[in-house]
């Protein structure tokens, strides 16, 4: 990984992505490789906070739920397509995550944990009374009959979706690596201490909350045309939390390619598992990964291996 | 004005019980500095023993609550034991500790509604309907027995905590480890102790729970906001706080609740956690 080989690759792996699209004809695959996808946006863009920083945010769905609201609102007001809503879907969620950040990360870290788990709530109450887009009842969202290029919208939702995660964990990586990443580091190591070297630690848990929060509401942004049906207690589901709580912290938490092999493994796990077995079942088994992973392997997936092989050098 | 006094008088009553539903968490987040998030969910999963027990041996529901208080004490040593070696030894807790209660919670909320499915549940006693009347004010029973066992739980649990030897470990050990080790107690001990006694809270404030209205698995969401808020509010730790800032929110709550709908509820306590981070982070009785 020396001269970059990761843009070529990810850059290969769109366009295989998309190419794909054109010769696998089961829909399924597409249908779940998207939410294998959108997992893998999830969990990097809550590790940006949660992995490098050392925040925990419990309001994931929220934030999702953020993006998938303003697609809703959007799309009935001025019947805006997707691509032009995604970046207006971010800038929404990284402004909540801007003020929850703004008003309780000056604190101890836990408000900030406890204040995302809160808004999660509020929002849902929030959403649930505003009869615009739908209320407790929910809305409908109708698909475009055509997409250009693609065969149908699945596809070109699947495409998106392949887009995004690449280039999140693009955005992770480019992260994990400069200037604001060895200042995350810090505020996860010792905040006192970064502190007193002179690192503007306010700013920089705010750049993480903001681009965290931007990340999760893109995510969610295209739901509503890969659901066509929304109402709140799916949109702010807490498997959406726990899910990218999950990913991570099985994946291992301080690398950029933790939460992707996280997410990989779990999320296809779970497309599995909604098959062939209950999804409550699904989800209890998440749970359960979840609190063993925490006690018996703090380091992930990432820290056995590395363990196994006794490869020490961190990136 | 009838309807002000007794969204005042409800809401004193639901302060009450906000008061027990929140008194363990003073115990382990505010003196012992465990985030115990799962908290709220301990607290379902006592409504759901207590309608359990009510239902199939007709047992009373403060009756059923007091009866797992002591199985919830012992669940809380289990759950600190781990958490201790797993996250608190290792100098873990904020991120790992942290999810490790999320998961709990979100195991208990699963496991709930594989049991029970999304319905909610109830108990009926001969006194739940029940009200009595003082001038224009109603006071339903349903309420003032809550706010009764409430305040004896708080007052039962202040006078164990200034006067005993392990009440006073308890309130010394978040303040300082050493001493008390060199008073004799251990640490970790302790706030074993601690804990249970705030989970084995959550067992009684279950049994209230369901006693106030239906329940269903994922309810305890609804009160995490608000949990913590009394919390900071009270001062961190401080029972005498915790009661003072539950009867405020309960009050605001009632009367935001009689003139503008309950389903803003919520939304004030998380306005109240808010207010209360951002402008007055050690509480209304910080030291």
């Amino acid at each position: 990984m020396r001269i970059g080989f990761f843009y070529p690759i990810a850059v290969l792996l769109v366009l295989g992505g998309t190419f794909a699209t054109l010769h696998i004809d089961s829909n399924f695959v597409f249908y779940a490789g998207y939410v294998v996808l959108q997992f893998v946006v999830l969990a990097t863009a809550w590790n940006i906070l949660g992995g490098f920083t050392g925040y925990v945010n419990f309001g994931s769905a929220a934030f999702f739920a953020v993006g998938a609201y303003t697609t809703i609102a959007l799309n009935k007001a001025f019947g805006l397509p997707l691509y032009a809503i995604l970046p207006i879907a971010g800038l929404v969620a990284g402004l909540i995550g801007l003020g929850a950040g703004y008003l309780t990360l000056r604190l101890r870290g836990v408000f900030f944990a406890i204040a995302t788990l809160a808004l999660a709530v509020v929002l849902e109450t929030l959403v649930a009374n505003w009869g615009y887009v739908g209320g407790a009842s929910g809305s409908y969202v109708i698909p475009p009959a055509e997409v250009p290029f693609f065969d149908n919208y699945i596809e070109g939702l699947f495409s998106l979706m392949l887009l995004l995660a690449v280039v999140s964990v693009g955005i992770a990586r480019y992260i994990a690596r400069s200037k604001i990443g060895r200042g995350f580091a810090a505020i996860r190591d010792d905040e006192v201490a970064a502190e007193c070297m002179g690192v503007p630690t306010l700013r920089l848990k705010l750049i993480a909350t903001t681009l965290s929060g931007a990340l999760m509401g893109i995510a969610g942004a295209p739901y509503p045309f890969y659901v066509t049906y929304v109402e709140p207690t799916s949109a702010f589901s807490l498997s959406y939390a726990v899910n990218s709580i999950a990913m991570p912290l099985i994946g291992g938490t301080t690398t950029w390619f933790g939460p992707v092999i996280g997410a990989l493994l779990l999320g296809s796990l779970q497309q599995w598992a909604t098959v062939t077995i209950s999804s409550e079942l699904n989800l209890l088994i998440v749970g359960v990964m979840l609190v063993g992973f925490v006690i018996l392997a703090p380091q992930g997936i990432v820290g056995l291996v590395r363990k196994l092989i006794g490869w020490k050098a961190g990136r | 004005m009838d309807l002000f006094l007794n969204a005042i008088a409800a809401g004193v009553l639901l302060g009450g019980f906000y008061a027990a539903m929140t008194i363990g968490l003073t115990i382990s987040f505010g003196q012992l500095d465990i985030v115990n998030i799962a908290h709220p969910s301990f607290i379902v999963l006592g409504s759901f023993c207590t309608f359990v027990l009510h239902e199939h041996a007709g047992l009373d529901p403060i009756a059923a609550g007091l009866l797992l208080a002591p199985v919830f004490f012992c669940i809380g040593i289990g759950v600190y034991s781990v958490y201790y070696t797993s996250f608190e030894r290792r100098g873990d807790e904020s991120l790992r500790g942290l999810a490790f209660f999320f998961g709990i919670m979100f195991i208990m909320e699963v496991l709930l509604i594989m049991t029970f499915g999304v319905d909610y549940r109830l108990v009926e006693t001969w006194y739940i309907g029940e009200s009595i009347h003082i001038g224009p004010v109603g006071l339903p029973f349903r309420m003032l027995a809550p706010f009764c066992v409430s305040l004896v739980m708080a007052g039962g649990l202040y006078l164990y905590l200034s006067r005993t030897f392990t009440g006073r470990a308890i309130l010394a050990v978040a303040q300082d480890r050493l001493a008390l080790q060199l008073m004799g107690a251990d640490p970790v001990r302790t706030k074993q102790i601690a804990f249970g006694i705030g989970l084995a809270t959550t067992a009684i404030a279950g049994s209230l729970l369901i006693m106030l209205g239906p329940v269903e698995p994922s309810v305890g969401r609804l009160y995490i906001g608000r949990v913590f808020a009394i919390v900071v509010l009270g001062g961190m730790g401080s029972i005498g706080g915790t009661i003072v800032a539950a009867m405020i929110l309960g009050v605001v709550e009632s009367i935001v609740a009689t003139f503008y709908g309950p389903s803003w509820a919520p939304a004030v306590a998380f306005g109240f956690l808010l207010i209360t981070l951002a402008v007055r982070p050690a509480g209304l009785f910080g030291r």
